[in-house]
């Protein structure tokens, strides 16, 4: 079910919220956090698919806040209220406020907040410089970001790791969780030869890889190398180890991962490309900072950077 | 700086604050005997296929059938892709699908035939050398009790439970463990003389992982019910597992076995220990293990069994809408069977906290729904400054906690009824985590074969707890044994009279869940 309210306020909207969960026992009360969504028009509806999706594991009230493009009729809100099927396990309110309305974001969620829950505020696409002193961003314990989604991802990562606050988080980090998984799986088993040096491929615009590679220099101590290839995404990383490489190839198009052993046995193993929502629900699994990310972003992302470069 | 080199014990990948990095298992094999089985089928083999697609499988993963039908590698991979088309929980990809094809086997014969042991021996090390499973294997017992020894020696004889070097075998049972304490003792020598007791993995598939810590969550993460969680506040606890269905086609296996063997033995006394026992000191494999022991330990019976323990047979009638048969009718039940559908029975804990505290098991098949919960029923207000009349609808505070399914909490408390008349009646307030939790969660067969491949035991029930468990319900069987017969109850409803005649005795009265 949708509800149209134009020229209204936030309060009103809470007030709706209220008598509709009277009337139907439409909108549960069990929620366990806020989202905040922040995105332009054009990214509305990609985000509440995923955000419907995610709230099937996280029971989540999502408060879409999208301001209208510049000198797009007089002052005022309008809003969209979603409960039942078009709304997943959750209840999704779109804000869309016109003119002047579109400052003071903040004050504009306020009455719709989940009393006591925690707050998650997600850019679906370009973030702010700072997601911490944004105004949606400063309410939230949690800021998820989506570099990918940017024109310039690297430039955005780059930006991101100046203004970085514990409780930031980019979406690219958790695409490439798999991919971390199966890399230190490799490493849990004998024989534990040492590595040498690692050789990442793929797109280097992509800041999954960026972060991976980052990673993989810093918490190992070893040179990586970037091999650019024209992917959507990763295809392959090799481990130079002294016994032999292993290699771990997943060719575009494809959702398996092939990965040769120096002994010369191969295996396959399943590694597609992680969805949006996987993603998300991957990122609201936990609220409190991902410490491991933010040393990833802010020291060895700038390294990695020096070391390419020079 | 960390330790950057790569050992045993220390993977520079890997660090504790790192809490989304998944744990994939090392290469490894797993043998499902039984493979033709029920179980196999709808759970066992979708959820391998289900981790495969997650990603979270080995790379070089070996899956070997091993029954008596004359299959052979093809046929087996057929079935399986049945299986897993109709009961996976992820959607089907040929790719994934064609990759664990490649590491699926057969092999076929009867569990005392040497030469069918020896082939699955030679199976074994053929993945070993083409999938490169690295002698590591788990043997999936998804077979009667009855052959466990056979299977065991089998095992033993043909050194399929034998590793060299740093590879593991292990074995995986499923309850019942046994069907009273001496043949628990039995199996139990029988098992822990082939595999060590870090190997043998005991699986209760009623009891997933994500119960246990859930109940763990709730109980030691809060504050607000530890200090009444004890006689002082307590009035009594009543646990239920109640399933709507009937035996099926599985009557082989019921027969002779019943309610209480089935589900008591090792489900209900599992969820009693998870609620009496005390807090453990971390939630280490063994701490846990022995919180739970030492409760199990102090559980006493009832002197007079009798009056304090029921047991029914469902009969035959209508169930919502629907003509089933009563048990006497199920195929294979032979019409002076005397195995109970039901059972209720009421224990005392010997300690300070539940001193004066019964709690109240049941379960039963072909109940008026499918339920499993806890309840946690509160004293009555010492004193009520109401008039008599103003509370006369107000029954006692509980704390339900909802296993499945609709896993979650309810409190039922007193409000006052709007209006201008003082009058408090019982209300409920629930939590539920999301109407589909289990959707993107892992379900429990993944979780639980992923702790196997991992050497993860945490959770399952220990061979002492196995053993503490039936010298509880062992008297009660013999006191069975020797009188009477399992009254009838309709379907449908919830259970026989003298299950309420039971509480009545005590002034009290099942709960309808």
């Amino acid at each position: 079910m949708i509800i149209t309210l134009n020229s209204t306020t936030s309060s009103q909207i809470a007030a709706r919220l209220v008598r509709l969960r009277e009337e139907g026992g439409a909108v549960a009360l069990g929620r366990v956090l806020t989202l905040i969504v922040s995105t332009p028009p054009e990214h509305v509806e990609r985000a509440v698919d995923a955000a419907n999706d995610a709230s099937r594991e996280h029971p989540c009230r999502v408060l879409v806040v999208s301001p209208s493009a510049d000198g797009d009729g007089d002052d005022g809100l309008d809003a969209e209220i979603r409960v039942g099927g078009d709304a997943g396990a959750s209840e999704v309110i779109v804000l869309r406020p016109r003119g002047e309305a579109r400052t003071e974001l903040d004050s504009l969620v306020m009455p719709l907040l989940l009393p006591d829950a925690p707050i998650v505020t997600w850019w679906p696409a370009t973030p702010p410089a700072s997601p911490s002193t944004d105004q949606l961003g400063a309410m939230a314990q949690r800021r998820i970001t989506d570099a990918l989604e940017c024109p310039a991802p690297g430039d955005v990562l780059a930006g991101l790791g100046e203004g970085y606050r514990p409780g930031d988080t980019d979406l690219a980090w958790a695409r490439v969780t798999l991919w971390r998984g199966l890399i230190a799986a490799a490493l849990d088993e004998p024989p534990f030869t040492p590595l040498t040096a690692v050789t990442v491929r793929g797109n280097t615009q992509h800041p999954s890889l960026l972060l991976l590679a980052a990673w993989l220099r810093q918490s190992l101590g070893i040179p990586v190398n970037l091999e650019h290839d024209d992917a959507p995404a990763i295809t392959g990383v090799t481990l130079h180890r002294a016994n032999g490489d292993v290699v771990m190839e997943r060719p575009v198009d494809s959702t398996i991962l092939r990965i040769s052993e120096p002994s010369g046995v191969s295996h396959r193993v399943s590694l597609p490309l992680r969805t949006l929502s996987d993603s998300l629900i991957e990122d609201l699994r936990r609220l409190d900072p991902d410490d491991v990310y933010g040393k990833v972003l802010t020291k060895a992302l700038p390294a990695l950077r020096e070391a390419t470069s020079a | 700086m960390s330790n950057r080199t790569i050992s045993a014990g220390n993977n520079p990948l890997r660090h504790s604050e790192d809490r989304r990095l998944p744990r994939i298992a090392g290469p490894s094999g797993l043998v499902i005997f039984g493979v033709t089985g029920d179980l196999a089928r709808k759970k066992l083999l979708p959820a391998v296929y289900d981790l495969a697609n997650r990603g979270l499988l080995p790379p070089g993963f070996g899956l070997t059938g091993f029954a008596r039908r004359d299959w052979n590698a093809e046929h087996f991979a057929e079935i399986t892709k049945e299986a897993v088309q109709k009961h996976a929980r992820t959607p089907f990809r040929e790719r994934v699908w064609k990759q664990l094809e490649q590491g699926i086997r057969f092999v076929q014969g009867e569990f005392d035939d040497d030469d069918a042991f020896d082939r699955l021996a030679a199976t074994v090390a053929e993945l070993d050398a083409e999938r490169g499973t690295g002698g590591n294997h788990a043997f999936y017992l998804s077979v009667p009790p009855g052959a466990f020894p056979i299977v065991c020696k089998q095992l033993a004889r043909s050194g399929l439970s034998q590793s060299e070097d740093d590879a593991w075998r292990r074995v995986v049972i499923e309850k019942p463990f046994g069907h009273d304490l001496r043949s628990a003792l039995e199996l139990q020598e029988v098992v822990e003389s082939v595999f060590p007791g870090d190997s043998v993995f005991r699986i209760d598939h009623y009891l997933g992982k994500e119960t246990v810590q859930n109940l763990l969550a709730l109980r030691f993460a809060n504050q607000m019910y530890e200090p009444i969680w004890n006689n002082h506040y307590v009035d009594h606890v009543q646990i239920t597992m109640a399933e709507d269905i009937g035996i099926g086609s599985r009557a082989g296996y019921y027969d002779g076995i019943g309610a209480a063997r089935d589900v008591i033995q090792n489900h209900l006394l599992q969820l009693l220990a998870l609620t009496a026992m005390e807090e453990p000191v971390s939630f280490e494999a063994s701490a846990l293990r022995a919180e739970k022991e030492k409760v199990l330990s102090a559980v006493r019976l009832p002197r007079n069994l009798g009056k304090h323990s029921a047991r029914g047979q469902y009969g035959s009638g209508w169930q919502g809408g629907e003509k089933v048969l009563g048990f006497h009718d199920e195929d294979g039940i032979p019409p002076e069977s005397v195995t109970d559908t039901y059972a209720a029975i009421k224990v005392d804990i010997d300690t300070r906290r539940w001193a004066g505290v019964p709690f109240y098991l049941r379960t039963g098949k072909r109940l008026g729904r499918r339920v499993t919960e806890i309840a946690v029923v509160f004293k009555r207000a010492p004193h009520l400054p109401f008039a008599l009349p103003d509370t006369e609808e107000l029954g006692s505070n509980a704390l339900v906690i909802r296993v499945q399914p609709d896993e979650g909490v309810t409190v039922r408390f007193g409000a006052k009824v709007p209006g201008t008349a003082m009058e408090v009646r019982d209300v409920t307030m629930d939590f539920g985590y999301g109407h589909a939790f289990t959707e993107n969660s892992p379900e429990a067969y993944e979780r639980l074969i992923l702790d196997v491949l991992l050497g993860d035991p945490p959770l399952f029930p220990h061979s002492k707890e196995v053993e503490l468990s039936w010298r509880v319900l062992d008297p009660i069987l013999e006191y069975w044994a020797t009188h009477g017969t399992p009254d009838t109850y309709r379907p449908g409803t919830w259970g026989p009279q003298s299950a309420d005649d039971m509480m009545r005795r005590d002034g009290r009265a099942w709960r309808r869940p």
